[in-house]
């Protein structure tokens, strides 16, 4: 049987590719003075590089539940699902980017394309749950990752139909409850993919370490509720500006806290982590497990801060929060898409030269990656200072301020660009050569 | 019966969900318990001009109440910000200003677009020097 999974990872992988793309060329209308028109305007360049990105994390997660849960099963109804969900997808994919490339826009945020193609998205989820459903059965105990495969899945297709209800004027024409209701189903479908990207990492970490009790520990299951508790219910940390009912943004500052539990058990089992990390770091997919996991400590500290309300007022609206969605999206989710997909298609290398270049690449990444996030806080301080008023200029003289941010901010884009590129392509490549594919 | 929730993620689950729905359902019901009533013609104009938002990308380069693209400034209060502002922000709209491209609005595109913006501009305040930090971490508005 075709393995699908790994069809789907691929494109995955070019996803990111072109996200990386034209994130670097969205990143340079930052610099210019003039407006430019059609697919190389900065109207089209954030959408194709936003949605490149996101739908390649999503596609990542599909394609590696695949790979896992295809064994199972082989039935004419399960092949049925897969090149069902496989075909919907592509779909999608092929009309969301003519929709970007014709200019044909009407969507909201994250999500700018025809609204006629959300529709083979949806179909295409509800085929995979029902895959999903179908190859996992319920007579036996599923452990946690099983579980956070199927959160995600069924609050991806939850959220997505919310994502839509702006088609009724009923919604639309009440702008508060309309905002209000645009970023709950950002923030939960943020948490929906991450169910899947976390249930991924959870399950190269059973393989990885042989032990698979820990998937079905008290422990594990508690950060699941933890993790799902807030997917529901902290969304409206993104809102604390807009005059909605005061209620939700107690709600979400109250439920946001809990995640000091998550960071402060980092701290806890520190020395464990740094044993951990030592025994496995020649394995290349663990190497990536390991830099998700540091890129966790930092994300959730600046999320953590970020969510107390009297702080979120001056970083609100600031490059402060692209730094924290990049950090999120590249540094925690990329890096566990890497550590699966190296896991699934070249797990290690045969020469120490190969290693050492690899492992050069990758330190490289990281440390660019710091400096990129540095620098989008710097443009996120000189916003923020302006924005409460310490800069007496006008918006044009405060981005002009923050030039030198900026230009580092554009070269350092372009340098990660390259170095994740590499591995990127590299796996591409791999990926296609024949019994590659664990 | 077994009281550990450890070993029941189904009810754990379905609990929290259940909780869940509830909640997206007071959300949805919030425009029916508003003040926030308009005329029907005016109501219909906003919602129109919602989709002339979307149609355009403005999100893509603006901001609403923070949210939004970072290339442009917050759009929230604009429309009450300059003199004579519907002439002015027409204006902009048209000729494009730096990395804004020019834009060909119908007649009828930029009435709603505009009015979608006045009732924006109408729902509150933007501006980080309205509110006040509060000692239990949340803010408010300035009196």
């Amino acid at each position: 049987m075709k393995n699908i999974g790994i069809i789907l990872v691929r494109i995955a992988l070019l996803l990111l590719l072109a996200g990386l793309f034209f994130g670097h060329l969205a990143s340079e209308t930052y610099q210019m003075t003039e407006a430019k028109n059609g697919v190389l305007g900065f109207l089209s360049l954030r959408p194709l590089h936003v949605s490149s990105a996101y739908l390649g994390i999503i596609t990542a997660g599909l394609g590696f539940i695949s790979i896992v849960i295809q064994k199972r099963k082989n039935t004419f109804l399960s092949k049925l699902l897969q090149y069902s969900h496989l075909a919907l997808w592509v779909i999608a994919l092929i009309g969301i980017f003519y929709s970007y490339f014709t200019g044909d826009f009407g969507g909201r945020e994250y999500w700018e394309f025809n609204p006629i193609w959300a529709v083979p998205i949806f179909v295409s989820f509800i085929i995979f749950l029902i895959y999903y459903l179908y190859q996992l059965g319920f007579k036996e105990k599923w452990n946690v990752y099983q579980w956070m495969w199927l959160t995600g899945i069924i609050f991806f297709i939850f959220t997505f139909i919310e994502n839509y209800l702006w088609l009724f004027p009923y919604f639309r024409s009440h702008f508060i409850a309309d905002m209000t209701l645009q970023w709950k189903v950002n923030g939960s479908l943020v948490g929906a993919v991450n169910q899947i990207i976390y249930g991924v990492a959870f399950y190269l970490m059973e393989k990885i370490s042989g032990d698979n009790k820990t998937s079905y520990q008290k422990l594990s299951f508690a950060l699941y509720f933890l993790g799902l508790f807030n997917l529901m219910f902290n969304w409206g940390h993104h809102i604390y500006l807009l005059p909605t009912e005061k209620i939700i943004h107690y709600i979400a500052y109250a439920v946001s806290m809990t995640e000091w539990i998550l960071f402060i058990r980092i701290f806890y089992k520190w020395n464990k982590q740094i044993k951990e990390n030592k025994q496995h770091y020649y394995f290349f997919p663990y190497r990536f497990l390991m830099a998700a996991d540091y890129w966790v400590i930092i994300n959730l500290g600046m999320a953590l801060l970020m969510s107390i309300p009297a702080i979120n007022l001056y970083t609100h609206g600031t490059h402060i929060t692209v730094a924290h969605a990049m950090g999120t999206t590249i540094g925690i989710n990329t890096m566990i898409i890497l550590a699966a997909s190296f896991y699934f298609i070249k797990p290690s290398f045969l020469s120490i030269k190969t290693l050492k270049l690899n492992s050069l690449f990758f330190w490289s990444t990281q440390l660019i990656l710091l400096t990129f996030l540095i620098s989008l806080i710097g443009m996120g301080i000189q916003r923020a200072l302006w924005q409460v008023g310490l800069k007496k200029s006008t918006f044009s003289q405060m981005t002009q301020a923050s030039s030198l941010w900026t230009l580092l901010f554009i070269i350092l884009g372009t340098l990660l660009m390259i170095f994740m590129g590499y591995f990127i392509i590299y796996l591409i490549l791999k990926s296609l050569k024949k019994n590659q594919v664990t | 019966m077994n009281l550990n929730i450890f070993q029941q993620p189904r009810k754990v689950f379905i609990i929290l969900f259940s909780f869940f729905f509830l909640f997206s359902l007071w959300i949805y019901a919030i425009p029916l318990f508003s003040n926030y009533q308009k005329p029907a013609k005016e109501s219909k104009s906003i919602a129109n001009g919602r989709l002339v938002w979307q149609k355009y990308n403005c999100h893509t380069c603006h901001q609403l109440y923070g949210l939004g693209g970072y290339l442009g400034p917050d759009l929230t209060n604009t429309y009450s910000r300059n003199k004579e502002n519907e002439t002015y922000l027409k204006g902009i709209i048209k000729s494009g200003v730096r990395q804004m491209p020019k834009f060909n609005l119908t007649d009828d595109e930029t009435r709603e677009l505009l009015a979608f913006l006045k009732d924006v501009d109408a729902s509150g305040t933007a501006d980080v020097n309205s509110y006040q930090p509060e000692i239990n971490g949340t803010f408010s508005l300035k009196k």
